[in-house]
């Protein structure tokens, strides 16, 4: 009932549309990965798979940053670490699969443990062997630290651009620590070697088509809480807080804890992206946490357009998209490339590419109207 | 002074910023149901007396109860106003992207919660509300309009609205018609009248028309503390409000 109710407001056509091309591109795509021969022209081969797989776990992220940032003005500079936390939730339960096939054949440790000397394993590691367990991590994780750390944040009104450089810091720091060996995650190498996920081969075809396609259904179930929750009150609460959050405070709402909610639901998004995102690509290792790559998040949803559901996905995708065919074709240039992107956006596209197409379908239609544009200050008077 | 019957009691408050004195030893006190204009230069500390009842700013000394009993600089502005105060800024604070309608649905009094916003639906008691409000403030034929999108005066009254939604026990209203034509001034002052008969209301003008259109007790503050108060005809016939604010 609550769900329903929860849902009750509604979606708009364009999420509906959203939400149908996410569960066909989960269907369509592993089938034509799998069930077509590789000489057919619609055949999809499996690096494509990997590939989008990769970017649909980069357009959930870019999503959660767009809960926090585009709807409730939070800017933060390091949901590279939630990302990055589930990450290594689910990594440590893949490591504790590979049992005794590692290259030091040591049934509980992993091949770092046994090569740094440990002698058992560390408390932090216990439970990662259950694939339930490590679920729950995936999300208790960074929605934890999202609490705590939202928890001190926000009561202590740090707002703007402070917040911004602290959750800068948080990532760095996260960073600086992953990297030590005697953290107990396997130092700058990180976890890889991954063998089997839930009993099936990581490297299989299958299990790749299939975290393709639970990678475009976690994404279309983000869009859907995230739609139901802009959509409820607590939505234009949000918008509220973002928007002018002292007089929020005047009208008896508190917006820490508008702000923590958002954080902590933005970061669990953020942690599950992760923990799909490290089977797609075999290895988790701190370079995750670099505060380059949580700004990187902040230009995808930029470039598709805060503030809206499907902007950022639509950055996400083109974004990593150029990346890709950039890296290949003229590797020095990325970094200038969305350095200027960036900046363009900025300046020219305040609402991204989404805020262009709708001002440019918003234009047509008036031209079809014959309706002028309404006039900013031409407004009717009240009758006295 | 007794506490009894009054709504806001304010006694010997002081506060400093820096040093200076923005509030000094101020003593007031509006009784329930009452209507109060507060007048003053700039500088005079009237804004800062509004920071100190809504809990924006602690006060150095002195005591400040609201309704007799409690004591408000034992409060944050969410508890504050959650008890009864509402505040209307001197800059019209509306929430630009929202729709006029929204405006009022987030000020609406009701549960505060997180969790009751994610799941609240709107009663039919809460729209009956809603069309009331926007009735008084005249503003049921720009209900759909974006908050932005409204003229400044037409900004002021949606937020006098957002106020009477929150329904207070006592208003804090600061400059309310700064920026208004005479006319929009005049049916401010109704609109103001007509709350004050079943509210306690606190106006902050300089507008010394409309501040007899209001017809009330006036209080002049100067340099943080009352320089005169009584009707607007003795105040401004006092020779010390002439000097520091009417100018001869």
């Amino acid at each position: 009932m609550i769900t329903q109710r929860f849902l009750s407001n509604g979606f708009s056509p364009r999420i509906q549309l959203t939400l149908l091309l996410l569960v066909a591109v989960a269907i369509l795509v592993p089938v034509l990965n799998l069930a077509l021969p590789a000489d057919n022209p619609f055949h999809v081969p499996t690096y494509l798979v990997a590939l989008f797989g990769k970017y649909l776990c980069y357009a959930l992220l870019a999503l959660a940053l767009d809960l926090v940032w585009g709807y409730c003005g939070i800017l933060s500079l390091g949901h590279g670490a939630f990302f990055s936390l589930g990450g290594y939730a689910m990594g440590m339960y893949l490591m504790r699969q590979i049992g005794s096939r590692g290259v030091y054949a040591n049934p509980i440790l992993p091949d770092f443990m046994v090569f740094l000397n440990y002698r058992e394993l560390p408390w932090f590691w216990l439970g990662f062997d259950h694939f339930w367990f490590a679920a729950l991590m995936v999300m208790a994780v960074p929605g934890l630290l999202a609490f705590v750390f939202g928890w001190f944040a926000f009561r202590s009104r740090v707002t703007g651009v402070y917040l911004s450089i602290i959750t800068q810091a948080m990532t760095y720091a996260l960073l600086l620590a992953f990297f030590r060996n005697d953290m107990g995650f396997g130092g700058n190498n990180g976890l890889t070697d991954f063998k089997d996920i839930v009993g099936f081969p990581v490297q299989a075809q299958t299990t790749r088509a299939t975290l393709f396609a639970l990678s475009a259904l976690a994404l279309a179930l983000g869009v859907v809480v995230t739609a139901a929750i802009v959509g409820s009150k607590y939505g234009k609460l949000m918008i509220a807080v973002r928007d002018a959050e002292p007089r929020t405070r005047f009208l008896g709402w508190r917006p820490e804890n508008v702000k923590l909610f958002a954080f902590t639901v933005s970061a669990v998004m953020a942690g599950i992206a992760g923990a799909l995102y490290v089977p797609q690509v075999g290895i988790i290792n701190p370079g995750e946490f670099a505060p380059a790559n949580s700004i990187e998040v902040v230009v995808w949803t930029a470039v598709g357009g805060r503030g809206t559901i499907i902007g950022p996905i639509i950055g996400a995708l083109l974004v990593n998209g150029a990346k890709s065919w950039f890296t290949g074709a003229l590797p020095e240039l990325w970094l200038f490339a969305l350095g200027g992107l960036f900046i363009f956006v900025t300046l020219f596209l305040p609402k991204g590419i989404l805020g262009l197409y709708d001002q440019w379908t918003g234009h047509r239609r008036r031209i079809r109207k014959q309706e002028p544009a309404p006039l900013p200050g031409a407004e009717v008077q009240p009758a006295e | 002074m007794s506490k009894s019957g009054t709504i806001l009691y304010l006694d010997g408050v002081s506060v400093a910023f820096d040093g200076f004195k923005a509030i000094n030893n101020l003593s007031l006190v509006l009784d329930q149901g009452e209507m109060r204009a507060i007048i003053g230069p700039n500088g005079a500390g009237k804004t800062t007396m509004m920071d100190i009842i809504t809990g924006k700013t602690r006060p150095n000394s002195g005591q400040v109860f609201f309704n007799g009993d409690v004591d408000l600089t034992k409060h944050d502005e969410a508890d504050i106003a959650t008890m009864g105060i509402g505040r209307k800024f001197q800059k019209p604070t509306v929430f630009e992207s929202h729709t006029v309608e929204d405006n009022l649905v987030l000020a609406l009094a009701g549960e505060r919660s997180i969790l009751s916003a994610l799941f609240a639906r709107r009663s039919s008691g809460e729209s009956v509300r809603i069309d009331e409000i926007l009735q008084t403030v005249r503003l049921t034929h720009r209900r759909d309009d974006l908050a932005a999108d409204l003229s400044h005066g037409q900004k002021q009254w949606l937020e006098i609205g957002m106020l009477l939604a929150q329904d207070p026990k006592l208003l804090l209203v600061d400059e309310p018609v700064a920026g208004m034509t005479d006319a929009e001034t005049e049916e401010t002052a109704r609109l103001l009248k007509d709350i004050a008969r079943d509210h306690s209301v606190i106006v902050v003008e300089h507008d010394m028309h409309f501040v007899r259109e209001l017809g009330v007790k006036v209080t002049c503050l100067h340099e943080g503390s009352v320089l005169s108060e009584g009707s607007l005809d003795h105040v401004s016939a006092d020779p010390r409000v002439v000097e520091v604010y009417l100018g001869r």
